[in-house]
């Protein structure tokens, strides 16, 4: 494992801001860090960070303990926090010269310029911070936190204010990133969890309320699905509603209808013969997942 | 910690305060040296540069500070000390190359003084009269102080977010190590036993010792105890985070 997350705890004064999480990810892969406002991500990623000591349980990154190794961990470790701090009057160049001294490159300035070329920075890289749009203001970011090479990335909504063509280009990089390094992600838009994440890590209240892949997510989501079907002809819905398993049929139009039904295949044997003994056939049939967004809301509210 | 140094001290002079400084401070001291007359060194009558090390403490009283206030808390502010923290440096990388480049700027600022002292040499009579070792023991004093008043504001800057109130907090702290316990020793209350002891509490006490060209042990670790205090002081403010 890259990165074992042990129950961890954090007051502030007397509020406990997160409460016993653990997750661990794997390496190569992208966990997506979600939860309503406040639920504890960006003290989470804080703690992983070691911008802040949690006040009980254990971080593990790499075989290091984030309470003796933190120097160690800090190496191996690239942050793009929420608010993407960066020094307004410094030049693009000379602020990635100062992180690649930090972090005590060799040949800085070679590096520097394929980093800028990797993150897209190219035409805008003799501007001054101050200057650059908030997508390329994003790039700086995550190019200071990649200058280094580090085996894990934890980004706190990178994504957020991007204009739709800036989101893809992001997600692109991102997604090229996770080829040799573990990415812990977080953000309010599913859509983006759910298209880059490998697995979903639900925060609500300081706590971990589903740690799992989206994929086995969106199956275990309920003992139901919904069925789409596209047909040759009508057939009498009343035939459809009577099947055992079936809970709710609608019509979507003279020859197509969603059919809420049990995830037993038996059932959906019984619904294919009624289609054929009514005449029709099946030209379509589709079940459709759950979104992220409606296992998110469906989660946090049964937590609340 | 060099990597902060060399950031610090190029964002002094890729914007104005750098220039600013030296400019502002080379003004006042040579105004005071040379142009107003009830202070100007050529209506004095004698090679001495003690007007320089008179005026000096007190434009680096509001100088200082008016540096040092942007160092943490602009941080704060922006909220860059989480990039910062979060880099492999540990809070005394960053405090120390913050503080070693506001020591740096200030010793710049006394270079151009040398001027000075050259031009009394020639005017002195006989030519080169003038106590050299009184001068190097001001110069060595002025030093310290700097230092020590460096190492205070960066410490009122760690305190807050808002630059305005780490150059009050600055201005006042740098006041009171100076002059404060000089006033204080005058005290009734301290009169006749303990206002020596008092005194010796401030740092004019130990600058006018310096600045007699008597370079005392006593005096060095005086002022050296006051800087690790404070630069001890700020990395307990920086670490509150953690609390």
């Amino acid at each position: 494992m890259s990165l074992v997350v042990e129950n961890i705890t954090k007051y502030y004064g007397t509020q406990k801001a997160i409460d016993g999480v653990s997750f661990t990810a794997e390496p190569n892969s992208i966990i997506g860090l979600i939860g309503p406002n406040g639920a504890g991500k960006t003290t989470t990623m804080k703690i992983l960070t070691c911008y802040m000591p949690s006040d009980e349980g254990r971080v593990n990154i790499h075989g290091l303990d984030i309470e003796t190794d933190e120097q160690e961990i800090k190496r191996i470790t690239g942050y793009l926090p929420e608010h993407n701090p960066l020094y307004g009057n410094m030049y693009v160049k000379e602020f990635l010269l100062f992180v690649s001294r930090i972090h005590r490159i060799p040949h800085p300035h070679q590096h520097i310029s394929s980093i800028i070329e990797k993150v897209g920075l190219g035409i805008e890289q003799h501007k001054k911070i101050s200057e650059l749009s908030k997508g390329y203001k994003q790039r700086v970011g995550i190019a200071q936190a990649i200058i280094h090479d580090p085996k894990i990335l934890i980004l706190d909504e990178p994504i957020s204010g991007l204009d739709p063509n800036q989101l893809v280009e992001i997600r692109n990089l991102i997604r090229e990133l996770k080829e040799d390094k573990t990415i812990i992600f977080s953000s309010h838009i599913l859509q983006e969890v759910e298209s880059i994440c490998d697995r979903v890590v639900i925060l609500n209240k300081g706590r971990v309320i589903t740690n799992e892949s989206l994929l086995s997510l969106q199956e275990d989501e309920g003992e139901e699905f919904i069925l789409n079907l596209k047909l040759t002809s009508p057939v009498d819905k009343t035939l459809l509603s009577d099947i055992n398993g079936v809970s709710m049929v609608k019509q979507n139009d003279s020859t197509s209808y969603s059919i809420r039904c049990n995830k037993d295949e038996y059932t959906r044997e019984l619904i294919f013969d009624t289609i054929v003994q009514s005449g029709s056939k099946i030209i379509l049939m589709e079940f459709k997942q759950d979104s992220l967004e409606s296992i998110f809301k469906s989660v946090t509210q049964s937590d609340s | 910690m060099l990597s902060i140094y060399i950031k610090e001290i190029q964002s002094f002079f890729s914007t104005l305060t750098g220039y600013i400084v030296l400019i502002i401070f080379l003004l006042f001291t040579g105004l005071f040296m040379w142009v107003f007359s009830a202070t100007s060194v050529l209506n004095y009558n004698y090679a001495s540069l003690g007007q320089l090390f008179t005026i000096a403490p007190m434009v680096f009283m509001f100088l200082i500070p008016a540096v040092t206030m942007q160092s943490l808390a602009e941080e704060k502010q922006k909220q860059t000390i989480e990039f910062l923290a979060t880099k492999p440096l540990s809070d005394l990388d960053i405090v120390l190359g913050k503080y070693l480049a506001c020591l740096t700027l200030v010793c710049i600022a006394l270079i151009p003084t040398l001027i000075y002292y050259f031009s009394i040499v020639r005017l002195g009579s006989p030519v080169g009269n003038i106590d050299n070792g009184a001068v190097i023991g001001s110069y060595i004093g002025l030093v310290f102080l700097a230092a020590v008043f460096c190492a205070i504001g960066l410490f009122t800057s760690s305190l807050t977010s808002n630059q305005i109130v780490a150059f009050i907090l600055a201005a006042f702290g740098c006041f009171f190590v100076y002059w404060a316990f000089e006033f204080l020793s005058n005290l009734p209350v301290f009169f006749g036993h303990l206002d020596d002891f008092v005194k010796s509490l401030g740092i004019e006490y130990h600058y006018d010792n310096i600045s007699k060209g008597r370079i005392d042990f006593k005096d060095i670790v005086y002022f050296l105890s006051l800087v690790f205090l404070f630069v001890w002081l700020t990395l307990v403010s920086l670490d509150r985070r953690k609390w």
